[in-house]
Order: structure tokens, then C-alpha cells, then sequence
């Protein structure tokens, strides 16, 4: 089974943001970066895949050169050979440009299954797998806690609200958006850093593959949300402000 | 309190390449998720976490920069990252892949036959084998020149007698490298456990690495077969080229353990107020005190980076890496009791790090050689004069 795994770098969690001056983005020379979590998850399901049924698993960036080292990382737990789409703008692309530039390169491919994160934790559009499946023609499924392989196809398990779950069996080739904590990620070990090294990482210019970078979607301003003090004083006896205080508790603190 | 996101004043991480940063950061995600959550309980209770030991392995931490044989083959400032990060996570864990690697697999690929290689350092390598190094003894500590501990020959085999002690995971290691006299001069034995006549005894008590394994050695009468004689050391020389290279890890270590602390003093102090609802890092006195801190740990990774890089081309001298034991764990002991101080109460509980980092470096700065012992290399070394008297 060839299998893809799309990978994007994003700022470190609990990262300090800060806004630049520009007002229409944080400022990325303070950042430290890392592969996007869902996104993690996606490469060790290509990975145990890999493992169990034999194959390739080949990482597919869109992103600035600094993602190189994400690349790198995926190669060292284990993916065999990596795909770089290099273009500054790239960082920052909205997701039908970042979905066209992969479907470009994944087309040149034509795999067997294409993984992609949930979602990306510093946009968090959701929408970079879906859109990459329709311009590739495939079937997609999100929101995926569990995959199976069977003869030609794959039985997947979907999240969906209040603890409800779908199974879909879907034929192959397609894509699937993975859900954070499908499984539990591998660490590189010095041995598989050491062979990273070794293994190919093809970069590609969009120019190459045809794609323009010329955005659908643009981003006004990027601003820290304004924190107000409110007081509310809640009426009646001390009965009834009670019996509201916990609704409030419950319902819009919801710390209870 | 946030997760660890290393610390780095003057970019620093611009001096390392992507594959270290990796080494780093693969090192960094195994501490904060297998260690930090368990290493107090450890610590309370005197335990070291040998559940860690087979990871530890898979990772390629044992042994790390010694190649072939399984060996991962890691440059020497990656495996000294490494060595931080472990170290950020607990001394005791540190000390325990310092022993395996640097003073265990280390002399038996360095003065061992091919056997004996062929023998242990896979074993070792992957974690199914455990090793200690027997070199202090009850009355021969700083001046290991001093020790009693003699093997004579009989027959195809050696008879070895003396006490060691002070060794770490000396009761829990399967080959035990040790070191007495044969015919007047040291030599280098692999003693296997389960040899009739070699007894371990845990040592209890101890404030400090509390997460590591401390035994006293005793030998009455043991036969070693003539094979398990390492025919490449010789002399004291032999021994103290393995603790130069455990000495480099723990320079690095040091590092790790006075982030940590640093770190933890750093956060707490904008967090914590007092007086007119005033963080304390807003006070002049708690600003000198972690100005100190960072410049200090900033000199101390460059030190240890530079001789990292010297030692990967071949050029760094035992006297080197003494300077940079002694400085660095002094630092980062230093470091850790002006932590301590700023957390006030709440610095002497285990509820945060850095009071054990503080009993352990007690540990650091005693063990490999004493600060005072490097003092007296760096002195012979500018003077041409020695003064061991
Ligand atoms: C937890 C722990 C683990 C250890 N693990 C190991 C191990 O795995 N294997 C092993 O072989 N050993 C191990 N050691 C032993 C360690 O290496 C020794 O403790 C160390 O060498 C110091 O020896 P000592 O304790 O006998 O102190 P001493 O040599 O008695 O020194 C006591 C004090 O006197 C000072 N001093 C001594 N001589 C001089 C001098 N000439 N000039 C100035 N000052 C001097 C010292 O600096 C020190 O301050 C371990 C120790 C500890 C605490």
C-alpha cells in the first residue's frame, strides 16, 4: 500500500504569540516550530499501516523552507521518502491553495491512501484534507479514530457528537483526516534519526508543478480577544441566586 | 507551570544542526512524557524507574555515541544533548545511561577482546544487560591509586578479593566492570553476576540520587576466568580515560539539571506576588538572581558545546572536560540553591523540581572526580606542577 501522509509545521503549543506589525499575523521570528499534532497522529497510523501490510509511506508538505526539519522528523520515525513543496508563501497559504499545490504532487503519485490531520492547530480550518480529496476525485472520511484494511477497501470508525460513533467501509483509493489520538506516536530513536539522513527529500517549486500561490482567501487582522468585566448580580432569595449561580457555573463557566 | 521549551538567552540553537536540535528534541518529548509524570513518586520512595529501561534502550540512548555493535553513532555533542535532557529530567537517570554507556560499554569496546564485545555490547546496547563500574573503594575514593582490591592468577583463571562501593546499580547489573591489581598493576575484570563469592549490598539513606541504585561490592575468593580479564587496560590511565568520558556526559547534564531549575524560578517568580500585588520578578533582588542564573547556564552551554565540538575532531584533552565538570556543576548546584530560595516554602517540597535537582547535584559534584580533584588537574595543568599530597 502506498500511502501518503500530508504534514504541516505549526508554532509550538503554549508558544507566547505575538502580533506583528503588520496586524495580519504573529510574529514567527519569536516561534519555535513543530509538526502539527493531528498531523503526527496521521504518520503513525501510515506508519503501523506500513508495518502491518507492507508499502511506503511518503510525507507531503506544503510549506515554507523551515518545515524542512518536520520532514526530516517524519523520516526519522520511519517514513520512507519525503515530498517538499517549497515556497516562503506557503507558510501562510489559505487551504485551497496549500490543497492544490499537494494535489499537484500527490496526482504524480497516485496512491493508495492519503492521510491528513484533523485539522491544523494554528488555523484551524479543517478543510485542507476534505478539499485536497475532492480536487483529487477520492473519496474522504473524517474525524477518524480507528482504520481497517480489508481486500481493496478500508472500514474506518468516525467520532461523532456525545460519544456516537460511524463505521464506513470505503473503497481505495481515499483519503482519510485523522483525529488526535487514533493512536500513540512513536518518538524518533537515534538510530532512525541517523538514516533520516539517507533518505530522499524531493523539493518542488509550485512553479513546477503548475500551481499559482495567488490567495482565495485573506486574513484582515489578527488580534488578542478583548477581555471586558462584567458584574452580575444575581437576584432573588438566596435559595433561588444559588440554584442561578450553579446554572452559571454549569452552563457558561462550565467549570462544574 | 508550562511544559520545558528549553532554555536558549543568546540563540544558541543557531550554533546546532537540524539533526541535534532533533536528537534534542526526540530526547526532550521522552523526558516530559515518561519521566517528569513519575520521577517525584521515584524519588520518595528511593526507586529507579527500571520500567524506563527498555525505551530508554529502543531510543539508542545506551552507549549513544560509540558505533558498531548496535550503537547508535552519534556525535559527541549530540549525545551530550542527549545527556541534558535526561539530566533536566532527573540526575539519577542521567547517571544511569552514564554508567551503561561511558563506563561500562564504553571500556569493553575500548580495551575488551572481540568476544567480549561480541558478548556484551548488544546486550547492553538493547537494555537486556545491565552494567556497573567498580572503582571507588571504602578507603580509596579521590586516590584510586591507593586500591586494595587484588586479583592473583591460578591456573586458566584469576582469584579476586577487595571491596567496592559507592557503585551505581552495582545489585541490579548483570557484569560488573572492576578494577584491582594483578601482579602490582590495575587491570580491568568483567565480574558476571551470580559468580560464587561476589555479594551486592544496597546502600540506604541517601538524600540525594534517591532515583538511582547505589551498592557496595564485595568479592571473597571469586574466580574470574581468564577471558573475562580486559587485556587492553592497563594502569590506573585505563579506568580514568572511562570517567573522562562519563565526566563529558555529566558536563552536559549539568546543563539540563540548572535549566530546570531556572526555569521553574523563572515562571514562579512572574507568577507569584507580593507585596502590593507585585510579581517578585518585578523586585530588583529576585532580577539579580536570575540574571546570575541565565549568564551562568549561557557560559556553561557554550563551554560544554565547545568541548563537544573539540572532542568530535579528536582534540579534547582530558583537562578540558575537567573544566568543564567542575564549572558546570558547580554552576548548576549554584543555580539550583538560588532557585530553591526564590520558590521560598514552597521550594522545599517535591511539588516542584528543584529541590531534588539540588540534593542530586550534591551527588554530581562529589562523584567522577570531586570539584576539588579538578581543581588540581586544571592547576597541574597550568602550573606543570602537581599538588595530589
Ligand atoms: C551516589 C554516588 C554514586 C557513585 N557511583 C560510583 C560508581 O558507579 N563507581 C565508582 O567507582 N564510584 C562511584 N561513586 C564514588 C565517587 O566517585 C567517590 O565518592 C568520589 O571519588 C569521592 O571519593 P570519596 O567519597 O571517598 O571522598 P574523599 O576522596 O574522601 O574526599 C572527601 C573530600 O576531600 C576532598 N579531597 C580529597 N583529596 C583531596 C586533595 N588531594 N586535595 C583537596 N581536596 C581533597 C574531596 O574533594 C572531598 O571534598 C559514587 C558516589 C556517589 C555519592
Amino acid at each position: 500500500m502506498k500511502i501518503i501522509v500530508c504534514l504541516k509545521q505549526v508554532p509550538a503549543k503554549d508558544s507566547v504569540l505575538r502580533i506583528d506589525e503588520g496586524g495580519q499575523w504573529v510574529k514567527e521570528a519569536d516561534l519555535t516550530w513543530e509538526v502539527n499534532e493531528p498531523d503526527a497522529f496521521a504518520l503513525e497510523e501510515g506508519l503501523r499501516l506500513k508495518e502491518k501490510h507492507g508499502g511506503e509511506v511518503v510525507v507531503l508538505c506544503a510549506g515554507p523552507p523551515r518545515a524542512a526539519s518536520a520532514i526530516r522528523e517524519a523520516l526519522a520515525k520511519g517514513a520512507d521518502r519525503g515530498i517538499h513543496i517549497e515556497d516562503e508563501a506557503l507558510g501562510r497559504a489559505d487551504t485551497f491553495t496549500a490543497a492544490r499545490a499537494m494535489a499537484a504532487a500527490a496526482r504524480a503519485e497516485s496512491p493508495d491512501l492519503i492521510l491528513t490531520g484533523l485539522q491544523s492547530d494554528d488555523f484551524g480550518y479543517g478543510q485542507t484534507g476534505v478539499i485536497l480529496a475532492e480536487l483529487l476525485g477520492l473519496p474522504h472520511a473524517t474525524i477518524i479514530m480507528e482504520v481497517e484494511k480489508r481486500d481493496g477497501s478500508i472500514k474506518v470508525k468516525r467520532e461523532l457528537e456525545a460519544g456516537w460513533f460511524q463505521y464506513v467501509e470505503m473503497p481505495l483509493p481515499a483519503l482519510l483526516a485523522i483525529q488526535s489520538g487514533i493512536n500513540k506516536v512513536r518518538y524518533a530513536t537515534l538510530m532512525g534519526i541517523k538514516k533520516a539522513k539517507t533518505k530522499e527529500l524531493k523539493r518542488l517549486t509550485p512553479a513546477e508543478l503548475g500551481v499559482d500561490l495567488e490567495p482565495r482567501q485573506q486574513i484582515r487582522r489578527v488580534y488578542v480577544p478583548q477581555k471586558t468585566k462584567r458584574t452580575h448580580l444575581l437576584e432573588g432569595s438566596p435559595k433561588e441566586a444559588a440554584a442561578k449561580l450553579v446554572e452559571k457555573l454549569k452552563f457558561e463557566a462550565r467549570v462544574l | 507551570m508550562f511544559p520545558f521549551r528549553g532554555v536558549d538567552y543568546m540563540d544558541i540553537d543557531s550554533l546546532f544542526s537540524e539533526q541535534e536540535r532533533l536528537v534534542r528534541q526526540t530526547t526532550r518529548q521522552f523526558v516530559e512524557d515518561r519521566v517528569i509524570p513519575i520521577i517525584e513518586r521515584h524519588n520518595r520512595e528511593a526507586t529507579f524507574p527500571l520500567h524506563l529501561v527498555r525505551e530508554l534502550a529502543e531510543l539508542g540512548f545506551f552507549g549513544a555515541n560509540l558505533s558498531g555493535y548496535g550503537c547508535a553513532g552519534m556525535s559527541n555533542v549530540e549525545y551530550g544533548l542527549i545527556m541534558q535532557e535526561l539530566e533536566r529530567g532527573d540526575s539519577g537517570l542521567r547517571s544511569f545511561c552514564s554508567v551503561q554507556g561511558a563506563l561500562v560499554m564504553y571500556p569493553i569496546l575500548t580495551f575488551g577482546t572481540e568476544e567480549q564485545k561480541q558478548h556484551w555490547l548488544p546486550r547492553l546496547q538493547n537494555g537486556t544487560a545491565l552494567g556497573c563500574f567498580g572503582l571507588t573503594e571504602p578507603d580509596f575514593g579521590s586516590n584510586p591509586a591507593g586500591m586494595r582490591a587484588v586479583a592473583v592468577r591460578d591456573g586458566s583463571s584469576f582469584i579476586l578479593n577487595g571491596e567496592k562501593t559507592w557503585i551505581t546499580n552495582g545489585s541490579v547489573a548483570d557484569v560488573a566492570v572492576v578494577w584491582a591489581r594483578l601482579d602490582g598493576v590495575i587491570r580491568g575484570f568483567l565480574v558476571e553476576k551470580g559468580t560464587p563469592g561476589f555479594k551486592t549490598s544496597d546502600i540506604h539513606g541517601k538524600w540525594s540520587l534517591r532515583a538511582s541504585i547505589t551498592s557496595s561490592l564485595s568479592f571473597q575468593d571469586c574466580r574470574i576466568p581468564e577471558e573475562n580479564l580486559l587485556p587492553g587496560a592497563r594502569g590506573l590511565k585505563s579506568p580514568l580515560s572511562c570517567l573522562t568520558q562519563a565526566r563529558y556526559g555529566i558536563g552536559w547534564g549539568a546543563v539540563g539539571a540548572a535549566m530546570a531549575c531556572y526555569d521553574t524560578a523563572r515562571q514562579y517568580t512572574i507568577l507569584r506576588k507580593q507585596f502590593h500585588d507585585r510579581p517578585i520578578a518585578s523586585h530588583q533582588l529576585v532580577q539579580n538572581e536570575l540574571a546570575w542564573m541565565i549568564t551562568e547556564i549561557t557560559k556553561a552551554q557554550l563551554m560544554a558545546l565547545h568541548v563537544g565540538r573539540l572532542k568530535d575532531a579528536g582534540k579534547a584533552d582530558f583537562s578540558h572536560i575537567s573544566m568543564l565538570k567542575r564549572n558546570n556543576v558547580w554552576m548548576a548546584l549554584e543555580t539550583a540553591r538560588r532557585s530553591r530560595d526564590l520558590l521560598g516554602a514552597n521550594g522545599i517540597t517535591d511539588e516542584y523540581p528543584i529541590f531534588r535537582h539540588m540534593c542530586n547535584l550534591e551527588t554530581v559534584k562529589t562523584y567522577e572526580g570531586t570539584h576539588n580533584i579538578h581543581t588540581l588537574i586544571i592547576g597541574e595543568k597550568v602550573t606543570g606542577v602537581s599538588a595530589y599530597v
